[in-house]
């Protein structure tokens, strides 16, 4: 992958938005930014705002009050999709769907190509760099229905990658993930971020895996409780990692 | 009656050449449209386009115009208006179906009667007149066949991501609403094409058996795609083979085979050690 050209125009710039479903407010003047190279993780407890938060920014809905970039563009005028990948919480791609790993990874690739375009080595040679960097390279030809709960996920994520994005929206990517996949899910974040400046927002209860990469923390519920570094959180007496204080029992405690 | 080229027994006379030649172009781009309308969990949208079609016969014979392009007028008017309701989500996709199904139909009936009745032509739209095919039928299944088949080749990756996953393409700026509409307008044109052959009433089991089949013997979203149009082709040879020696009426034959390599696919699946439940063949 190439690196994209670093700038330090933030690849997410929300100001002011607010949102309301009829009568009942669901967010309230929040603001948020994430810039090239930065990792930054929103939480908040549920019902707090955040897959709301979420479809404003990508574009998927309209907010009612302030103002959204998404890499510099109002989201539904941002033409060039390529350059934002996106992991969706639960995918609606059925399990059971006889695609290859290989297959849907390479789906990744039509909002870098052009959907209409035919693939080139280019292209081939992206889907396979976009495996290998979640290290399912080897699982290329082998079915989704087959694969773990963690290696498909992974095969999700490496969908995100094959753009070669240089802003990466993840929602709740390891929920129910073992340890390992884990591990290799946060090797993977570090790489796109260090290697190719990429920023990345997460949403996400569980940290623990990507605590010590974490730039910034933004806690949201309606209204932007928090927004700084963990070590700021941490003086609070909340932790990104697995102690008794730690960010999931923390964020119900705000319900 | 002298034969055009020199196939053997069943195949050895004109008009059953002409019902190969056009069952197998239809056997191809069925299963081709298929595969996407079952990863899009529409399997029955050719089935409901299938009515609105008889609609559009009624409609064609009422206004004494040919009845093919009336049904093609009404089935992309329908196929677009099920991929609106669909889309919108305003109703479940089987409910939208079920609207256009039972609509349709009555419409086609109530049309049909008020020209003068359910007469055999009319029917021959129901269940497919194989052995009647012309030469002229023949050049125009193959011409739309061929452009199915391109337009499908050229968006197979597009469609595959938009039929699985809607909503992570919109994200990624996929136009998946006019995606969507190809593939319904492609559905629509392939059901009047091939209801001469198959019969607007079983042209859809041609849409989804050998997708079905397909999948058992698969491990690709593209290994579903080509045995699918292996299955569906296979299925028309039969049927139509079936239908000259046994005289059995030859849409029905073509779907029966079908639906008994699904079965015969299925039961060996199951017999082999260390195999795979079958995803809705338990029920």
């Amino acid at each position: 992958m190439a690196a994209p050209e670093l700038t330090s125009a933030p690849l997410i710039d929300a100001r002011g938005i607010s949102f309301a479903y009829g009568s009942t407010p669901v967010l309230e003047e929040v603001s948020l930014s994430v810039r090239p190279g930065e990792f930054v993780a929103l939480v908040g407890p549920n019902g707090s705002g955040k897959s709301t938060l979420l479809k404003i920014l990508l574009g998927s809905l309209p907010s009612r009050t302030g103002v959204v970039r998404l890499v510099g563009s109002p989201p539904d005028e941002l033409h060039d999709r390529g350059r934002l990948g996106y992991v969706p919480q639960r995918p609606s791609l059925s399990p059971d769907v006889p695609a290859t790993v290989e297959e849907l990874v390479s789906a990744g690739r039509l909002a870098r190509r052009g959907w209409w375009r035919p693939f080139t080595a280019e292209d081939r040679l992206a889907v396979r760099h976009a495996m290998e960097s979640v290290e399912i390279g080897e699982l290329a030809r082998r079915p989704l229905a087959e694969l773990s709960g963690g290696q498909q996920q992974r095969a999700f994520i490496a969908r995100a990658f094959a753009s070669e994005p240089e802003l990466l929206v993840l929602d709740e990517p390891i929920a129910g993930v073992d340890a390992e996949s884990q591990r290799r899910f946060r090797d993977s974040l570090v790489h796109l971020i260090r290697e190719h400046g990429a920023g990345v927002l997460l949403v996400s209860h569980e940290l623990s895996a990507v605590s010590g990469d974490i730039d910034r923390v933004v806690v949201l519920k309606k209204r932007v409780l928090f927004d700084g570094p963990p070590s700021d959180l941490e003086r609070e007496g909340v932790s990104l990692g697995i102690h008794a204080g730690d960010l999931p029992l923390w964020l119900e405690g705000l319900r | 009656m002298i034969a055009a080229i020199g196939l053997p027994f069943p195949f050895e006379l004109d008009f059953m050449q002409r019902a190969l030649a056009a069952g197998v172009v239809v056997g191809v781009f069925a299963p081709l449209i298929g595969t996407f309308l079952v990863q899009k969990r529409m399997a029955l949208m050719g089935d409901g386009i299938g009515h609105i079609a008889f609609a559009g016969v009624g409609a064609g014979v009422l206004a004494g115009v040919y009845a093919v392009w009336s049904a093609l007028a009404f089935a992309v008017v329908g196929a677009l208006g099920i991929e609106w309701l669909h889309a919108r989500r305003r109703t479940s996709g089987d409910l939208a179906l079920a609207l256009f199904f039972y609509s349709g139909i009555a419409l086609g009936v109530v049309l049909a009667s008020r020209s003068g009745g359910l007469d055999a032509s009319v029917l021959g739209f129901l269940f497919g007149q194989p052995l009647t095919v012309d030469a002229g039928e023949v050049g125009t299944i193959a011409v739309l066949g061929a452009a199915v088949v391109a337009v499908v080749l050229t968006l197979r990756r597009a469609l595959f991501a938009v039929v699985t996953d809607v909503d992570w393409s919109k994200v990624a700026g996929l136009p998946a609403g006019a995606l969507n509409n190809v593939l319904a307008v492609l559905t629509a044109a392939s059901v009047v094409a091939a209801m001469k052959i198959v019969g607007i009433l079983l042209i859809a089991a041609l849409m989804v058996l050998p997708v079905a089949t397909g999948q058992l013997l698969a491990r690709s979203f593209g290994g579903t795609l080509r045995w699918a149009v292996v299955l569906g082709v296979g299925s028309v040879v039969a049927g139509l083979a079936a239908s000259r020696v046994w005289d059995l009426a030859a849409g029905g034959a073509i779907v029966l085979a079908a639906a008994g390599a699904f079965l015969i696919v299925a039961a060996a699946k199951r017999s082999l050690p260390g195999s795979v439940r079958l995803q809705g063949a338990e029920a």
